[in-house]
């Protein structure tokens, strides 16, 4: 497994604590179901916090919390569960949130592309070569069609903008 | 019709160069099977019984003479020299080898065409009207909307991992050849009281397993907000679409397990909030740019009638035949809109030759404004023909096979490719659909029958369409043979209806006689020159359960 953060490799500096494991010292990231279960004492921790959501939870309920949190872990128990793609975006445009959406789980090179259009950060990859690919993958398409979470012009902004220059 | 510009084109090249890398990762051995799969069906291309497969999407069915002509050279030089036209507007090879693939990708590109999404569980290559920007009854041409979302849903970073598969269909006339109410979105351009021309949304129709009518979830909707609203019902679906059970992850099933008013409140809750996140608004400088693709050819003022194709029409009754079925009024006088049937008796309906394609393309170049359609129904289309034209036509599309004038007759039936290639079939299709036809080959005899819509699938997935049938044809296997159930009654035009099934089942040659007693009975039933549909509306399903059931 290897993590990409901003297109680069990464040193992993959070460790992910499921819902019965003692809370090392440090920065951690657990599932939003302890989270909920204890908010106030995690909150209180001096060290960077992030919750891990799964495909059927909602990120709204997270919205008034989300300033205090340095990491929202969209997790892909399997890659064709593409609720997350939804998450992300609702994170970014909906919510504002502005630190880390890491996609974590089942995560394949062939998917990075458009996770990265709607608003993910941070990737664990499974396969070492998926993440050596990382630049390659990110590179394939140069165009897009619809506007997303990475505010990239899209297609139908390049055309108005060349009807705009032509007039 | 629509062309690329330097940014659709960079798009569909760099998807082959993405496949190319794709395949070439999977022949490595890089990739596994089960982690290429997904990755081979978002570009259409199936594993099947003998072979791949590969589905080329024919966005909204509009085709040019040079895009056809490289369906032929494709079907020549990487196939066994025919294509299979689909249910949903496109063509199927089934004989390609799948380190040539990138190879046929590359030369779809050159002539502005590509296989995107044409299976796997995304939005998947949008179906419209094939008389669309033709036929007189259009309040608007459907097809620069259908373009739209073609773009719009084109790798769509949010959409491409959905539950389940989604179709999309677009219609812009009153009489409905696109089945809308079948789709997971279907779309009508009505117009409203002001005068102004929108879209009535339809979701969660859809055939297969559980087949379903789509409830309307908006009388009205601006042009303008399109995007955006499909944007907000995808979501919803996204969100909240089943995943735990392959069978029930369509929308239809979310639609109708909410409730109409629910799922409606449901997605104007999510259209409204996202009102100023991302700004999807198509600026109306784009929309009049592809409008203005779709403008009207350089029709020539004619007057409507033309005096020497309706002589040859009094004196030769095969070419009075081919009129009176295959051709359908335009709105522009002195020109016709004209089927090409692929269904010839005792053929393989909705196959063509490599011959045939390139036929078909020089007569659309030189007959017909450069266009060609794609049928639902596995038909082809020249769009735009001067009534003057017509007998060269005939005679030039009846040297080749092509003249069969079936349209909308007991002949003219849908089969899926059914278990001659297909993993999913449990029986075969085509057998039976060649008996049949040949079995109501008479012109008079189906003549007498009138409109008559059979349709064939070879499973459950109903990719022939037999639920919306008249008369519905299901292949189901019995402990190993293929028997064939009959449904009757369906409709997939402006008043959908899905049929009711007739009761157990039959062998293939069974089904045959079956459908035969079926006319049969239609025939000492009918009232003042009803149809088969409107006969079985009004008598019900009784008579005809008692006529072929009674007996046994």
């Amino acid at each position: 497994m290897a993590l990409i953060r901003h297109g680069l490799p990464a040193r992993e500096d959070f460790a992910a604590v499921g819902s019965e494991d003692a809370l090392p010292e440090g920065a951690v990231i657990v599932p939003f179901a302890r989270y909920r279960a204890e908010r106030e004492a995690l909150l209180a921790r001096n060290a960077p916090l992030g919750v891990r959501i799964e495909p059927g939870e909602r990120v709204e309920e997270l919205s008034d919390d989300l300033p205090r949190l340095a990491v929202i872990a969209l997790a892909f128990p399997q890659f064709k569960d593409g609720r997350a793609f939804s998450s992300a975006r609702l994170l970014r445009e909906r919510l504002g949130y502005k630190g880390e959406i890491r996609a974590v789980g089942n995560v394949l090179r062939d998917q990075i592309f458009f996770m990265s259009r709607v608003g993910f950060t941070a990737f664990e990859v499974e396969k070492d070569k998926d993440a050596a690919a990382f630049a390659e993958t990110m590179a394939e398409f140069s165009q897009v069609y619809q506007p997303s979470s990475d505010r990239r012009p899209t297609v139908l902004a390049l055309r108005q903008g060349a009807r705009m220059a032509a007039e | 019709m629509y062309r690329y510009d330097e940014f659709d084109r960079t798009l569909v090249k760099e998807r082959v160069a993405q496949f190319r890398g794709q395949v070439a990762r999977r022949v490595a051995g890089e990739l596994t099977e089960d982690e290429f799969r997904p990755l081979r069906l978002m570009n259409g291309l199936y594993l099947q019984l003998h072979a791949y497969m590969l589905r080329v999407a024919v966005p909204y069915g509009t085709l040019s003479s040079r895009q056809m002509r490289m369906l032929a050279h494709i079907a020549r030089t990487y196939d066994k020299g025919y294509g299979h036209f689909t249910t949903r507007q496109n063509i199927q090879y089934n004989w390609p080898r799948l380190g040539e693939v990138p190879d046929i990708l590359d030369d779809l590109a050159s002539v502005e065409m590509h296989a995107i999404q044409t299976s796997g569980n995304c939005i998947r290559n949008v179906t419209s009207d094939q008389y669309a920007g033709a036929i007189a009854e259009e309040i608007e041409d459907p097809r620069p909307w259908a373009e739209l979302i073609r773009q719009w849903s084109t790798f769509h970073p949010e959409f491409s991992y959905l539950p389940r598969k989604f179709k999309i269909a677009v219609t812009g006339s009153p009489h409905d050849r696109a089945a809308v109410k079948v789709h997971d979105i279907g779309l009508d351009l009505v117009k409203s009281e002001a005068g102004e021309i929108g879209f009535r949304v339809h979701v969660g129709g859809g055939q297969g397993r559980t087949p379903m009518i789509a409830m309307t979830i908006r009388e009205f909707l601006p042009k303008a907000e399109l995007l955006a609203y499909l944007e907000a019902v995808m979501r919803t679906y996204n969100r909240l679409g089943r995943r735990d059970n392959l069978f029930k992850a369509r929308i239809k099933i979310l639609v109708h397990e909410t409730g109409q008013e629910k799922f409606r409140a449901m997605v104007d809750e999510e259209y409204a909030l996202m009102q100023g996140e991302s700004p999807i608004e198509v600026p109306p400088e784009e929309v009049a740019r592809i409008v203005a693709y779709f403008a009207p050819p350089a029709f020539e003022r004619l007057p409507d009638a033309d005096p020497a194709t309706d002589r040859l029409a009094a004196e030769d009754r095969d070419f009075a035949a081919w009129l009176r079925r295959n051709v359908k009024a335009h709105r522009a006088p002195g020109y016709a809109i004209v089927d090409i049937s692929l269904k010839p008796i005792g053929g393989v309906p909705g196959d063509a030759t490599a011959d045939q394609m390139d036929l078909v393309a020089d007569l659309a170049e030189t007959l017909s404004f450069d266009e060609l359609r794609v049928t639902h129904e596995q038909n082809l289309v020249l769009p735009h023909v001067r009534k003057r034209d017509l007998p060269e036509l005939w005679r030039r599309l009846k040297a080749a096979g092509l003249a069969t004038p079936n349209m909308g007759l007991a002949s003219d039936i849908i089969a899926c490719p059914g278990l001659d290639y297909c993993n999913l079939a449990n029986a075969r299709s085509i057998p039976i659909a060649q008996k049949l036809s040949e079995r109501l080959a008479d012109q008079a005899l189906q003549e007498d029958l009138g409109e008559l819509k059979i349709k064939i699938s070879g499973c459950i997935n109903a990719c022939g369409h037999h639920h919306v049938g008249h008369i519905g044809i299901l292949g189901v296997d019995r402990k190993g043979t293929e028997y064939y159930q009959i449904s009757l009654g369906g409709s997939a035009d402006e008043n959908t209806s899905l049929g009711e099934i007739l009761g157990p089942s039959f062998t293939e040659d069974d089904a045959v006689e079956v459908v035969d007693k079926i006319l049969g009975l239609y025939r000492e039933l009918r009232e003042n020159g009803e149809s088969f549909l409107q006969c079985y509306r009004r008598v019900g399903a009784r008579p005809f359960k008692e006529r072929i059931y009674g007996a046994h």
